[in-house]
């Protein structure tokens, strides 16, 4: 094939990436958009085994089926509350397939045709050590942010004396590298570059907390994409380039998105340390000399079978019992007694963005009966019952009124001012911002204790009845 | 003015220009060559960089237009199609001999392919979950 040909091809393949993700801003045309995105990429790869320096095929083609095998197993079973650690691991590997190229590319640069092994061209030395460092740093992030989601590793942030100043010398050595890398030409420099890029990587996520990790997880996706383009200049590769531009935006949206649904900069976010020890103070005074009202299933249902509006709130908590499933079996009960069933979400809801609306959606709960914080938050005025399952923090109204919580600020949906809470929780357990929530006081709230699911099944079985 | 200096002056003018645009083809015709090897920016890594930044462009509308319900099928989509350093490693693993770059090469490949299939199939499962109307059942 020739240069312009190919040439040609790429830019076919990058007009359908962006069709792909245009497709993506309803869910009718999201499908159509995913096969834009798969035929985008056959014709990428197409047009790149019909380079005339492409010649044995044997390894590629084991290295796609052992590949591809792997991912469609993986993607096939995986469970919907796995996700957010799914796409971890995912970027994790873009990270580490950009190392590879990185090295593939210093070592027979002629197969890249941007010179001979010790004399490359100084511009693509550049490109290369920048797309290793970020390659690897996004690895060894995804893998820290993989361990912390998948539980292997606690969720707690890790903080210890000078961790900034360290990040920062390190930081430094790695800059240092480059230019060492730039001049010498030497693999061994390469070799280093790629080690402290990985050690900067773990060191950056291990302070952040398990609640942050949607600001993590998007930051890295962020990441994967400018290695991708870091490698497209070296490759003069326009596709490789576009897509990274599109996936580096996108990661670097949905990070700026989930630091305003929390009110914080990425910078707090990244510097680490949220919701650990440091947040005791708040908690000490409150539950003990304050009551609250709890019941049980059938008061609950009681409620529920009375109201004519619902509006369903759904946290982390949901997806940790699975409780979606059941969620949706009363969500039916409900609207077939003619009561109007609405879901809200808030942006920072789950582990990774978007993750409430996929598990709803997995329990075949509509789509149209799902709203963002802004659409519905002034919907819980004219509602009778808020039912909040799994969610916390995200409810406080101390947000909006106490200058001197952590989260004051944040956006929050406006539960208490339905006119009763069902707020379920295994315990008077403060959230993950550490912070009490008053929303547990007041007069129109019922605490229900127990476990999300088995109360939401208990108040199916009492709805029944 | 009498009209015999306005057409004095008019057919100076007109010679004038008729030699500007003698001498902007001359040029025009000398520079094409060097134009052409140099590609239309000139500098490649200019080109490569005006791709870029406005690819960031299109990436910034494009994401902004995306409904916040389906930012988790975004994520799974965007993964699978920055697996496209796939063509890296085919490059890579291409050559006929035998030697570390191919290794490295075979690696990518593998990695990326993990990607590429799991990355699309897992955002065709969400996206399929997604339905308007509940069934009555």
């Amino acid at each position: 094939m020739s240069a312009s040909l190919s040439g040609f091809a790429y830019l076919i393949a990058s007009v359908l990436f962006i069709l792909a993700l245009r497709g993506l801003s309803s869910p009718e045309s999201a499908r159509t958009g995913n096969m834009f995105g798969v035929a985008g990429m056959v014709v990428a790869v197409v047009a790149t085994l019909a380079d005339p320096g492409v010649l044995s095929f044997g390894m590629i083609v084991l290295a796609i089926l052992i590949g591809g095998s792997i991912g469609t197993v993986v993607a096939l079973k995986i469970n919907m509350t796995a996700l957010p650690q799914l796409v971890a691991a995912f970027h994790s590997l873009v990270g580490l397939a950009a190392v590879f190229v990185a090295a593939a590319a210093f070592h027979n640069p002629e197969a890249f045709a941007i010179g001979v092994p010790g004399r490359i061209m100084t511009a693509s030395v550049i490109e290369l050590s920048l797309g290793t460092a970020i390659g690897a740093v996004t690895f060894s992030g995804s893998v820290i942010a993989f361990a912390k989601l998948q539980g292997i590793m606690s969720g707690a942030p890790i903080v210890f004396s000078g961790q900034h100043k360290l990040n920062a010398a390190i930081g430094a050595v790695i800059a240092v590298l480059i230019v060492v890398l730039i001049f010498s030409q030497s693999g061994s420099v390469f070799w280093l570059l790629v080690l402290f890029s990985f050690l900067i990587g773990f060191l950056l996520i291990v302070p952040i907390g398990g609640a942050d990790m949607p600001v993590v997880v998007s930051m890295l996706n962020s990441y994967s994409g400018w290695a991708a383009a870091g490698i497209g200049f070296t490759l003069s590769n326009p596709a490789l380039i576009i897509v990274g531009a599109l996936v580096g935006s996108s990661g670097a949206i949905l990070s700026y998105i989930m630091c305003k649904g929390m009110n914080r900069s990425i910078v707090n976010v990244l510097l680490g340390g949220f919701g650990g020890v440091a947040a005791g103070p708040a908690a000490a005074g409150g539950a003990g000399d304050r009551g609250v009202k709890s019941g049980g299933a059938e008061d609950a249902a009681f409620l529920l079978s009375n109201a004519a509006k619902v509006i369903i709130v759904p946290g982390y908590g949901m997806a940790v019992a699975q409780a979606q499933h059941a969620l949706r079996e009363m969500a039916d009960r409900l609207k077939a007694a003619g009561c109007e069933v609405r879901y809200a979400i808030h942006p920072v809801a789950g582990r990774m963005p978007g993750h409430m609306n996929v598990l709803l959606a997995e329990a075949n709960v509509p789509y149209d009966e799902v709203f963002e914080l802004e659409e519905i938050n002034h919907e819980f005025a004219t509602a009778d019952v808020a039912y909040v399952i799994g969610a916390n923090d995200v409810t406080n109204p101390a947000a909006k009124s106490d200058p001197k919580s952590p989260i004051y600020g944040m956006p929050v949906l406006d539960v208490e001012k339905a006119k009763a809470v069902l707020f379920i929780k295994r315990s008077m357990a403060s959230g993950y911002a550490g912070v009490d929530n008053e929303l547990f006081f007041r007069g129109n709230t019922m605490m229900l204790f127990g476990d999300a699911k088995k109360m939401t099944e208990e108040i199916v079985a009492a709805l029944g009845s | 003015m009498d009209i015999g200096q306005v057409v004095e002056h008019a057919s100076r003018l007109a010679a004038e220009a008729a030699k500007l645009a003698a001498s902007a083809g001359k040029l025009a015709s000398e520079t094409a060559p060097l134009a052409a090897s140099q590609g239309p920016i000139g500098d490649p890594f200019l080109s490569l960089f005006t791709v870029f930044v406005l690819a960031c462009f299109v990436g910034f509308y494009v994401v902004w237009s995306v409904t916040p319900a389906l930012h988790s099928p975004l994520m799974s989509v965007t993964n699978a199609i920055s697996s496209v350093i796939v063509v890296g490693g085919l490059l890579a693993a291409g050559p006929q001999e035998m030697n570390f770059a191919k290794v490295m090469g075979f690696l990518a490949v593998t990695l990326a392919s993990v990607n590429i299939f799991g990355g699309f199939i897992v955002t065709q499962r969400m996206l399929g979950m997604f339905k308007k109307k509940a069934k009555k059942p």
